[in-house]
């Protein structure tokens, strides 16, 4: 335990070094990263620890990155003050979709997910919404400055917010999942029935595990629509969905860290993967994933945990 | 004493000459560098071939020489059309590639998205590859310029027509309730000027609906005996078959975004079609007109010896060369002082330059408050086959 928090702690003290020793591009990145790693820690809640296969969860970012745009861009509202907004838009919405999804199961969810996926994007262009979400030009927002003359640009700023948010939500999650909720969560994955006669409401925590996961999902989107200045129509595509999938699974699914490592791989792999060959990136990638799958079958952190368990039993 | 001043004579005549090379960060004694990003995967991949030839033409440029002795590296990325990996890219472009300026960058939300960026930084994004009259905005956005004609200038070319050989015409206009079809509207009715009554009936659809059957019926039922028809492909189709089905014949216009033979008028019907008016600034290369000339003939030879898995018949190709010859006479221009804002300040200031692979006639010409380089069109009728040029070419100044 304390080795891990000493860990934990090297951690952190490295992620607030790194802005000043890479260049403002790179600080943007690592930025994506952490709002990647909130939206993945929720979508892993869903799927990860509840065993719930959702394929829209960029709808709930799509949804908190519009929140936070219109907040700033109509309404006037601090940038900092659209997190809480957009998280508890998110988190209902989220609640009322899992009321149906209640009745599906497995693959049916995750068709049902999937149509929320699609949908979104042609939602948004919805005329009746245009005066709110700017129709398909979609809404463009000033980048935040660093507050109480903190000599931090913009960019290093934005990283820290970020970091404090994501640092604040993981644990907020951490706490979550290691005591009854989570027990309850990942009993109702492995057997519904015997958790429900342990007492377990699976309808409610179902529910619930749903807009939990749309409330970090939607928060992750509002930072996203802050750290990029711009949200649009065409920004939340489905494939959003499917990369964020494929990062938990990467990641390791069930697994706090796991978002961690499946964020670092959808930030990067795809620009690695356009460096090696411009002419098939997608096969590249693909590559990538299957070496993956095939190396770490349970993910990274799967990996992770394993040769550390590994390097204990060694004598 | 007379050495000295030899050696300060000489001093004062070659030092102008060094001081006159200025170079921002990605322009030296042999490179410029180039920022570009193009959908070559996702949704809009049919514009990736744009990128191609552009990177094709530089690669003949270098092989020819460079620019002023400057080799151009175009450094072009994926972004699948979407806005935030625009951002991503043009940052990594403009902050860790280093490049004198953006090119090209295609696509309307994307350029939306660093708009802001683009001009905060004062890094020029140059020759947008988009069809938005906002990139024409010197004052408030005087980094950024477009290239091809503008919707609006489009649309007033049209107007100009309408009140020349129609001057009492009653005029249905059909526009797709968004940016783009909006757009259109306005230069429209900026061309009819105090004439704008002549407009009897305008309606609109959306993206969604499945068709546009009843709004022809209405425009039909308005009286009108001229059609300002503003659609996307799939609409367009739809719009030309049910305006003949029911026998309304009105002098059709249909937008540039719609001539497509292949995608609009094949499938509408091509004898339901004869007498479309549109218009064009390029010459397409599947057009008989163009089968001896010099350009195209040129520009074939361009394709097959550098772009040579390229489709000839793909009008972007053209495009992707005709845009390209633009930023490199721009770059010739600019002479050995590459900063980024004489790069600006010589885009800004070309004066009836052309690549002739444009139609006969049609100019590139900008100034410090006119950042739209092709203004002008000309319109061509349908004839069953092929589109026909007529008239003079149109609009602009």
């Amino acid at each position: 335990m304390k080795r891990n928090l000493l860990v934990l702690g090297i951690l952190i003290l490295a992620a607030c070094v790194l802005p000043f020793v890479v260049s403002n591009y790179r600080t943007f990145q690592l930025t994506l990263v952490l709002v990647y790693a909130i939206a993945l820690l929720g979508l892993n809640i869903l799927t990860g620890y509840n065993g719930q296969i959702s394929l829209g969860h960029g709808a709930f970012y799509a949804l908190g990155a519009y929140c936070a745009a219109i907040l700033i861009d109509k309404a006037g509202v601090p940038y900092w003050a659209t997190l809480p907004a957009a998280g508890a838009a998110c988190f209902v919405a989220g609640f009322l979709f899992g009321l149906p999804a209640l009745r599906l199961e497995g693959l049916y969810l995750a068709l049902a997910t999937f149509a929320l996926g699609v949908a979104m994007p042609q939602l948004l262009k919805y005329h009746q919404l245009e005066k709110w979400t700017g129709g398909v030009q979609g809404i463009v927002i000033p980048k935040p400055d660093a507050p109480w003359g903190l000599p931090l640009n913009a960019d290093q700023w934005l990283y820290f917010f970020t970091l404090a948010v994501t640092l604040v939500m993981f644990l907020l999650g951490w706490n979550l999942l290691r005591g009854r909720v989570g027990r309850a969560l990942t009993a109702i994955r492995d057997h519904a029935i015997a958790a429900e006669a342990m007492g377990v409401d699976n309808a409610l925590y179902k529910s619930l595990a749903f807009g939990v996961s749309a409330l970090y999902t939607g928060v992750a989107g509002a930072l996203s629509a802050i750290a990029v200045q711009f949200v649009a129509p065409d920004s939340f595509n489905i494939f959003v969905s499917i990369v964020f999938l494929v990062g938990i699974v990467i990641g390791g699914l069930a697994s706090i860290s796991g978002a961690l490592y499946g964020a670092l791989f959808i930030q990067f792999i795809p620009n690695i993967a356009d460096d090696i060959s411009t002419a098939a990136p997608w096969a590249i990638f693909g590559v990538f994933l299957i070496g993956f799958v095939y190396l770490m079958p349970t993910g990274v952190a799967g990996a992770v945990r394993l040769l550390l368990a590994k390097r204990r039993s060694a004598p | 004493m007379k050495r000295v001043a030899c050696f300060a004579i000489a001093l004062a005549v070659a030092f102008p000459v060094a001081a006159q090379k200025k170079y921002d960060p990605g322009a030296s004694d042999t490179e410029i560098r180039i920022g570009n990003t193009n959908p070559y995967s996702g949704p809009a991949s049919a514009y990736g071939t744009i990128g191609k030839s552009i990177a094709a033409y530089f690669k003949m440029l270098n092989e020819q020489g460079g620019i002023n002795g400057r080799k151009v590296s175009f450094i072009s990325y994926d972004d699948g059309y979407s806005p935030p990996k625009t951002v991503e890219m043009a940052r990594k472009l403009v902050e860790q590639d280093q490049v004198l300026f953006m090119f090209q960058t295609l696509g309307t939300p994307s350029n939306t998205a660093i708009h802001k960026y683009m001009n905060m930084k004062k890094v020029p994004q140059m020759h947008v590859a988009t069809g938005a009259t906002k990139w024409n905005d010197p004052k408030n956005y005087p980094w950024t310029m477009g290239w091809q004609p503008n919707y609006q200038s489009e649309a007033r070319a049209y107007a100009a027509h309408i009140l020349k050989t129609k001057p009492n015409a009653k005029i249905g206009v059909l526009y797709q309730n968004d940016d783009y079809g909006k757009d259109y509207l306005k230069g429209f009715h900026d061309g009819l000027g105090g004439k704008k009554s002549m407009i009897v009936k305008e309606v609109s659809y959306e993206v969604s609906d499945p068709t546009v059957d009843s709004q022809i019926l209405q425009l039909q039922a308005s009286g009108a005996d001229v059609f300002f028809n503003i659609t996307t492909p799939k609409f367009a189709a739809q719009a030309i078959r049910k305006a003949y089905d029911i026998g309304w014949k009105p002098v059709h216009y249909l937008n540039n975004v719609s001539n497509s033979v292949g995608s609009v008028l094949t499938p509408a019907g091509l004898e339901k079609s004869v007498g479309i008016i549109s218009s064009a600034y390029i010459k397409d290369a599947t057009d008989s007109r163009w089968a001896n000339d010099k350009a195209i003939a040129q520009w074939r030879e361009f394709m097959s010896k550098y772009y040579p898995e390229g489709n000839q018949a793909d009008v972007f190709n053209v495009y992707g060369y005709s845009v390209a010859s633009t930023i490199a006479q721009v770059l010739r221009q600019c002479g050995d002082n590459l900063t980024r804002e004489n790069v600006m300040r010589q885009a800004a200031s070309m004066k009836g330059w052309r690549p002739e692979t444009l139609l006969p006639g049609i100019t590139i010409s900008t100034s410090a408050d006119d950042f739209a380089p092709i203004q002008q069109v000309q319109l061509e009728r349908f004839n069953g086959k092929q589109w026909e040029l007529f008239g003079e070419v149109l609009g602009g100044r």
